[in-house]
C-alpha cells in the first residue's frame, strides 16, 4: 500500500504546519474537557441540592449527558474529523436499535 | 506506506492511525464494534429502567437509599480525567513522542486503576451494609449486571492497554502499532461515554427516587 503523498514539496514545511494544528486540536480537547467537567458538576448539584422536583432534574440532566456524550464522541474520539462516515454509520444504527429497546421495555412491556 | 518501514519524526504521517491497509480495516472493525457495544449497553440499560426498585418486600434497600453523592462524583471525575489523559496520549502519539505517550497512557491506567477500586469498594459496600447482592432481587440482579459490565470493560480496557505498553515498551513508535494504541484508547472514550450515562440514569435517577 503506497498512499498518503508529501502534500508539500519541503517537508519540513508540512511539519510545521502539522505540529500547530495539532497543539490547536489539543486546545479544543482541554476546552470540551472543562466543559465536560462542569456539566457533571452541574447533573451532580441539581440533585444534590433538593431543591428541585423530579420532572425537572430527570429531563435536564438526561440533556447534560447527552450533550457531554456529544463532546466525547466528535471531540475525544475525532468523530469530527473526516473519514468517518461509516463510524458515524454504525454508531448511530446502534444508538437508534438501542433507543427503541429502551423505549420497547419502558411502555411496551409492563411488569 | 508500510507496517514495517522505520520512520523518523520528519516521515511520520499525519494520521498513523489510517495509513496502512492493516490500520484502516482496524478503525473500520472497531467501530463496528463499538456500534454493536452500543446496542448491548442500551439493552442492560432497558433491563435496569424497567427493574429499578422492583423488590420483593419492603425490607430490601431501594435505590434512593443506597447510592451516595461523593462516591459517584469521585468515581466520575477519576474515568472523565482518564478519557482526557488518553486523549493527550493520542496527541504524542501524532507528534511521534513515543516516551510521552507511554507516560500518558500510564497516567490513564492509573486513574483507571483508581476507578475499579472505587467500583470493588462500592459493591462490597452494599453487600455487607445493604444485603444488596445479585440475587437478594430484580433490581440488584439488573443493577449489578449493567454496572458491573460496564466495570468488566473497566478491567478489560486496563489488560488491554497494559499488555498493549508492555509488549511495545523496547519496540518505539512504527505504524504497526500505532493503529493498536489508537483503537485501545477509542475503546477507554467509550467506556467514558457509557459511564456518563451510568451516573445519569442509574446513581443520579435512582437518587431523585
Amino acid at each position: 500500500m503506497t498512499n498518503q503523498p508529501l502534500s508539500s514539496s519541503n517537508p519540513r514545511v508540512d511539519l510545521e504546519y502539522r505540529r500547530k494544528k495539532n497543539v490547536e486540536e489539543m486546545r479544543h480537547q482541554v476546552i470540551s474537557f472543562t466543559l465536560m467537567i462542569f456539566l457533571t458538576f452541574i447533573a451532580f448539584a441539581v440533585v444534590a441540592l433538593k431543591g428541585f422536583t423530579a420532572s425537572f432534574i430527570v429531563p435536564f440532566i438526561l440533556l447534560l449527558a447527552a450533550v457531554q456524550v456529544v463532546f466525547q464522541l466528535f471531540y475525544f474520539m475525532h468523530m469530527s474529523h473526516k473519514g468517518h462516515e461509516a463510524p458515524s454509520m454504525f454508531l448511530f444504527t446502534g444508538l437508534f436499535l438501542g433507543l427503541v429497546i429502551v423505549l420497547a421495555f419502558m411502555t411496551i412491556i409492563w411488569w | 506506506m508500510q507496517a514495517e518501514e522505520k520512520l523518523t519524526y520528519e516521515t511520520w504521517p499525519a494520521s498513523p492511525e489510517k495509513s496502512t491497509l492493516e490500520a484502516k480495516n482496524k478503525f473500520l472493525g472497531f467501530w463496528l464494534f463499538l456500534g454493536g457495544e452500543t446496542v448491548l449497553f442500551a439493552s442492560l440499560f432497558a433491563t435496569y429502567l424497567s427493574l429499578k426498585d422492583k423488590v420483593p418486600d419492603s425490607t430490601h434497600h431501594l435505590a434512593k437509599d443506597i447510592f451516595s453523592v461523593p462516591l459517584t462524583l469521585v468515581a466520575t471525575m477519576l474515568l472523565l480525567t482518564s478519557s482526557l489523559t488518553s486523549v493527550y496520549a493520542m496527541y504524542h502519539m501524532k507528534n511521534f513522542a513515543f516516551k510521552k505517550m507511554m507516560i500518558w497512557l500510564g497516567i490513564t491506567v492509573l486513574l483507571g486503576f483508581g476507578f475499579l477500586g472505587l467500583e470493588i469498594y462500592e459493591f462490597n459496600h452494599y453487600v455487607h451494609e445493604y444485603g444488596h447482592t445479585f440475587t437478594s432481587s430484580a433490581f440488584a440482579s439488573a443493577f449489578y449486571t449493567l454496572v458491573g459490565f460496564h466495570g468488566a470493560h473497566v478491567c478489560f480496557g486496563l489488560g488491554w492497554i497494559l499488555a498493549l505498553m508492555i509488549r511495545n515498551y523496547k519496540r518505539g513508535l512504527n505504524l504497526y502499532n500505532a493503529p493498536k494504541f489508537y483503537v485501545a484508547s477509542l475503546y477507554w472514550h467509550f467506556i467514558d461515554v457509557v459511564w456518563v450515562f451510568i451516573f445519569t440514569v442509574v446513581y443520579l435517577m435512582g437518587m431523585v427516587g
